[in-house]
């Protein structure tokens, strides 16, 4: 190939230097980029590489369903329980068990904490270093900092003197050389458009919301008996309420929950005095930068999530809607039903797989995983050693390619909130208009990187406010004398019919998660993750459609491909999700994204 | 300290981080759960499970006077072999230029607590060479499993030397118990056991 079309409306061009973006660790894996630039340094074709097998699948067949959460909680470090409750809910379906209203309300919670959470660290601990540059924030003036921040937010920490104490710490990092979490940055690059007193703020905002997101957390802890790693139950929620207890292990009680009532109180505080109106400020700065959109302005995928009814998985219980939308139609929102062979499929003609037939796609209830690494034909460098260059006509990712009815599909906050947009509901649209007219913007700002980032903020609000709602709920049914939180009525596998198969989905915080489960004498016997990673950074499929990132990262300007800020910074406004496993300690440390160019 | 009663009467975190499903990334939360099951530490101790929880680790980290962590580690050397590394050896920086939140570093989590002004008065690492780390779904290699009491033994003598005594239990904790930490379908044994999990599959 040298120039081509896509079948989604895309055109290729890998003709020009190739930029490789690699991490490097002890461990294979992750993600790994590499684009073709033109003679002005425009992205012309992306390729998207998971480098990491991680067959889940494999290890949980044979093994008894209802301890099947407690594996798929460890697939990932970040999103523990949404891995364990669309597992819980798989197994739950195939077994046909209808869970108590509290169970609904608690499985809600978590998930909304989860939420709030995840997306504030996110925003702070990953993707703001791609807006703010950190070193600009020791030029700042306090009194100037300070000033700026009493002029967007009501927020009290934001005296001169406090913004002062930020900067020296800053400081005494940078001074001894280690710079901490914000080692090998591109500290300077141009593509940096905030003036230094937004830089401090936000460094300040930074380190305030890694101090905050310890509290949300608390909230697992309570519902989920212990944090890292909560308890689950097929049926329900293992923890007991006893409103009138005063302490006793493992209950909860009045005493509890009024410290989650204050917990999600003070959250809301800080989404709505730190977190938007410093995306906001940010964004204003940026608001021309408009590149990023890829597949959001034609194909967007939501399975929904949070019933507000238990056991009421369709749209009229939803509060995080389920559909598709497609070529960008937003008058239509599609039905999406996990379990019909003809909508999820997935495609390996690009993958490191094998199928009897890779001109086809597999429902994940048929699912085939199958590792098989070929290198094709036009591979550049030594396969052993160091591949300078995958051949994307050929097999070049660990990922499947997953299709909804043969479409790439973008999945995310992005995706919830044009959906629920779309649909006419007003806790998507009056945000997202208040939004757009804040910026000063049209709404197809929002098929943007920046869209993505703004949609993430949003529903961070969005879940914070639904959180204090779902908790009054189960307050008001416990209040009622309903303490049921679990049903144990299909708990022995005797009870269980030969064979079943069950759907489970979520939606993670970084996009649409399902698992399949095939469940036959009282065993699993075949079990399929699609996570949201793989419908983002999926490679190509037969028909050569291009994914979610592939298609982001097309025409978009590099002001240095040396230093390609601008590849990180739309791929990190997925939330991507590779690998958790990265912790592993060498002499030196060094965990870092390497920048080839040829 | 200042509640006076030194060092020693802070709080204490014993940490196991890595991923279970990992062959010897493994190796840091089996230590932590055969130190719990078979010793009982003071009130000031937590025993933790630390996973792959990344930054969401920091409170924890920033929380204790005294930090012990059981890891796999490659330093290039034999796997098997344990290393036991204190204070500033043990690193606390990595890069920003990571493609995902999911690959925070433990010297991540590390400068974070520092950059919050909460940093262990004491840490030791106590790690093992790991010998795979590409198989998922796979066991402890023979090597490093054989290292587990031994790296337990390590802990205790570290501990010690912080004034923290453990106490042998009369009998060691059951996998699965209702004990919190112990409380998964992951215990060492059920995780790497092989019999009938074909049989139902076929």
């Amino acid at each position: 190939m040298t120039t081509m079309s896509t079948p989604n409306g895309f055109a290729l061009d890998n003709s020009g230097r190739r930029v490789v973006v690699d991490p490097v660790t002890r461990i294979e894996g992750h993600l790994r980029l590499e684009v073709n630039v033109d003679d002005d340094n425009v992205i012309r074709n992306a390729v998207s590489t998971g480098t990491m097998w991680r067959g889940l699948e494999l290890i949980l067949k044979g093994r008894d369903p209802r301890d099947a959460w407690a594996f798929t909680q460890r697939i990932c470090g970040v999103c523990t329980g949404t891995h364990a409750l669309t597992s819980v809910r798989a197994v739950e379906d195939a077994l046909g068990i209808e869970i108590p209203k509290n169970a609904n309300t608690i499985h809600n919670i978590m998930q909304l904490t989860l939420y709030v959470q995840d997306h504030l660290v996110h925003f702070y601990h990953l993707h703001a270093l791609d807006w703010v540059d950190v070193v600009s924030a020791l030029r700042a003036d306090p009194k100037e900092t300070s000033a700026l921040a009493q002029s967007i937010s009501s927020w009290p920490m934001s005296s001169p003197g406090y913004f002062r104490d930020v900067q020296n710490r800053l400081k005494r990092f940078v001074e001894s050389g280690q710079l901490g979490p914000f080692r090998n940055a591109y500290w300077g690059h141009p593509a940096y458009r905030l003036p230094p007193e937004a830089n401090l703020m936000a460094v300040a905002h930074y380190l305030e919301a890694l101090d905050f997101q310890k509290e949300i957390v608390k909230i697992h802890t309570i519902f989920g008996g212990k944090n890292p790693h909560p308890n689950w139950l097929v049926g329900g929620v293992p923890c007991a309420i006893n409103l009138d207890g005063t302490g006793a292990v493992g209950a909860v009680n009045m005493e509890r929950l009024n410290m989650v009532s204050s917990i999600i109180d003070r959250s809301l505080a800080f989404i709505e005095q730190v977190y938007i109106p410093d995306l906001l400020a940010i964004a204003s700065f940026y608001k021309d930068w408009m590149h990023g959109g890829g597949l959001s302005s034609t194909n967007l995928l939501a399975y929904g999530d949070m019933p507000a009814l238990a056991n009421n998985h369709s749209n009229d219980s939803l509060m995080l809607p389920r559909g598709a939308i497609i070529g960008g139609d937003l008058s239509t929102v599609h039905e999406v039903d996990l379990k019909d062979p003809e909508q999820i499929q997935e495609f390996v003609s690009h993958s490191w797989y094998t199928y009897d037939d890779e001109s086809v796609g597999l429902h994940p209830f048929d699912g085939v995983t199958d590792p098989n690494f070929v290198l094709g034909p036009n591979t550049k460098g030594d396969p052993s050693t160091r591949i300078e260059a995958l051949d994307e006509a050929a097999k070049y990712s660990y990922l499947k390619a997953p299709r909804w009815r043969g479409h790439a599909m973008e999945v995310g906050p992005l995706a919830r909130f044009v959906i629920g947009y779309a649909m006419g509901r007003p806790d998507f649209k009056e945000p997202v208009d208040a939004t757009l007219r804040t910026l000063g913007v049209p709404i197809t700002a929002l098929f943007s990187t920046l869209g993505r980032t703004a949609a993430r903020g949003l529903e961070c609000q969005w879940a914070a406010h639904r959180l204090k709602e779902s908790f009054d709920g189960l307050m008001a049914n416990l209040k009622a004398g309903d303490l049921s939180t679990a049903n144990t009525d299909k708990w022995e596998p005797s009870t269980w019919s030969h064979n079943s198969r069950g759907a489970g989905f979520t939606e993670a915080p970084r996009g649409a998660l399902g698992h399949w489960v095939e469940i036959e004498a009282g065993k699993i016997k075949s079990y399929q993750c699609v996570v949201p990673t793989t419908w983002n950074g999926s490679p190509r499929d037969p028909a050569g459609n291009i994914g979610a990132f592939e298609a982001a990262l097309l025409d978009t300007p590099l002001h240095d491909p040396e230093q390609p800020l601008e590849i990180l910074r739309t791929i990190h406004s997925f939330d991507p999700c590779l690998a958790c496993s990265t912790h592993v300690m060498s002499p030196d440390g060094q965990e870092k994204a390497t920048v080839t160019v040829r | 300290m200042i509640d006076g009663v030194g060092a020693s009467g802070g709080r204490t975190l014993v940490l196991g981080i890595g991923n279970l499903l990992w062959a010897d990334e493994a190796f840091g939360v089996r230590c932590v759960e055969a130190l719990h099951r078979r010793y009982a530490l003071p009130e000031t101790v937590e025993v933790m499970d630390g996973g792959t929880q990344g930054l969401y680790l920091v409170q924890h980290v920033q929380a204790a006077e005294n930090l012990l962590v059981f890891d796999a580690v490659d330093y290039g050397r034999t796997p098997g072999d344990l290393m036991v590394v204190r204070g500033d050896e043990v690193p606390r920086f990595t890069g920003a230029k990571k493609m995902s939140l999911h690959q925070t570093g433990f010297q991540e989590v590390l400068s974070a607590a520092d950059l919050l002004g909460a940093y262990p008065a004491r840490l030791t690492l106590i790690g093992v060479q790991a010998g795979d780390l590409e198989t998922w779904g796979g066991p402890l290699t023979p090597e490093v499993a054989a290292r587990l009491d031994d790296a337990v033994t390590l802990a205790l003598e570290e501990l010690a030397s912080w004034g923290i005594a453990a106490i042998p239990r009369a009998a060691p904790l059951e996998a699965g118990s209702s004990d919190g930490l112990l409380r998964h379908g992951l215990d060492r044994a059920a995780y790497e056991r092989t019999d009938g999990l074909s049989a139902a599959s076929g």
